[in-house]
């Protein structure tokens, strides 16, 4: 990725991050935060992770913020502008933060810096070589078209890792998906007095 | 280019930011999104380094499917917690953290 776009993205997602906890009204922290995940997935999409990039815009900004959205609605909230800021908290989460990244800056300073390794057509083409007859598995032979034609087939490859390396810890994560619907409906059900 | 070390500041601003927004605001639901704000910052490193630290060639698609799981469990606990957060309004008729008190000695 260009490095303007980098800081664009880089950018338009801080803003946002920093709109949350600065606007009053939840609606609009709400709309900050998928301000805030609009440039995550640009982020993510300049990685060359486009499945992720989809996922993040179709999961978090599409489902998840309307659903946060929805509940604001309807407990119908009133914007907290009432409540005098105590002195307290703002100093803690200051100070907390400036930690973190004076921390973070530290390490940062002392690990050698990588530039990203090549994903052009010559790289994609030597990799393919990995994957020619790599088992009896059908996404094989697509990723290898697709690396020798120039593309990166990223869907093909999370999908081979899901349902081969991980093919438990998805079944697993279906069962935790399957408990989350059943506990959100029965926590929402009125108690019967 | 941008270098990894570009990517892991940026995501360590974004959980800072998370972090200082889940101590500053009392509001819960803005606390929920805040802790989602960490989670997202978790996943930039992820496939920063994913892609940083390719194996074969590749971008290491292993942390891509962590990602994929963490946005999934990110997810389901949101389907939960804004549930718990509608009976809690149900019962207290506040979302304010200061003022969900009755269990403090």
């Amino acid at each position: 990725m260009p490095s303007y776009l980098f800081w664009l993205f880089s950018t338009v997602m801080l803003v946002g991050g920093v709109a949350v906890i600065a606007l009053r009204n939840p609606v609009s922290s709400a709309l900050a935060v998928v301000t805030c995940f609009i440039g995550l997935a640009g982020l993510f999409v300049g990685l060359s992770a486009f499945f992720v990039g989809v996922i993040q815009i179709l999961v978090y900004t599409g489902a998840v913020m309307v659903l946060f959205i929805f509940i604001i609605m309807l407990l119908d909230l009133k914007a907290g502008a009432k409540h005098a800021k105590p002195v307290v908290p703002i100093v803690a989460a200051l100070t907390l933060a400036i930690a973190f990244i004076a921390q973070l800056a530290g390490v940062l300073s002392h690990t050698p810096d990588t530039a990203a390794p090549a994903l052009d057509t010559a790289a994609l083409a030597q990799a393919s070589g990995e994957w020619v007859d790599a088992g009896t598995i059908a996404a094989t032979g697509k990723i290898a078209t697709a690396l020798n034609a120039g593309s990166l087939p990223d869907v093909h490859l999370i999908g081979r890792a899901l349902f081969t390396d991980y093919n438990l810890p998805l079944q697993i994560i279906g069962v935790l998906l399957l408990v989350a619907t059943v506990g959100a409906v029965t926590l929402s059900k009125k108690t019967q007095e | 280019m941008a270098t990894l070390n570009n990517y892991l500041l940026v995501s360590g601003l974004l959980f800072a930011i998370g972090l200082a927004g889940v101590v500053l605001r009392r509001n819960i639901i803005v606390i929920f999104m805040c802790l989602e704000l960490m989670l997202s910052a978790a996943n930039l490193t992820l496939v920063a380094f994913s892609r940083f630290h390719p194996s074969h060639g590749l971008p290491d698609s292993n942390g891509q499917v962590l990602v994929f799981f963490v946005i999934t469990v990110a997810a389901a606990e949101v389907a939960v917690g804004l549930a718990i957060i509608v009976a809690l309004f149900r019962a207290r008729q506040t979302l304010r953290s200061d003022e969900l008190n009755s269990m403090k000695g």
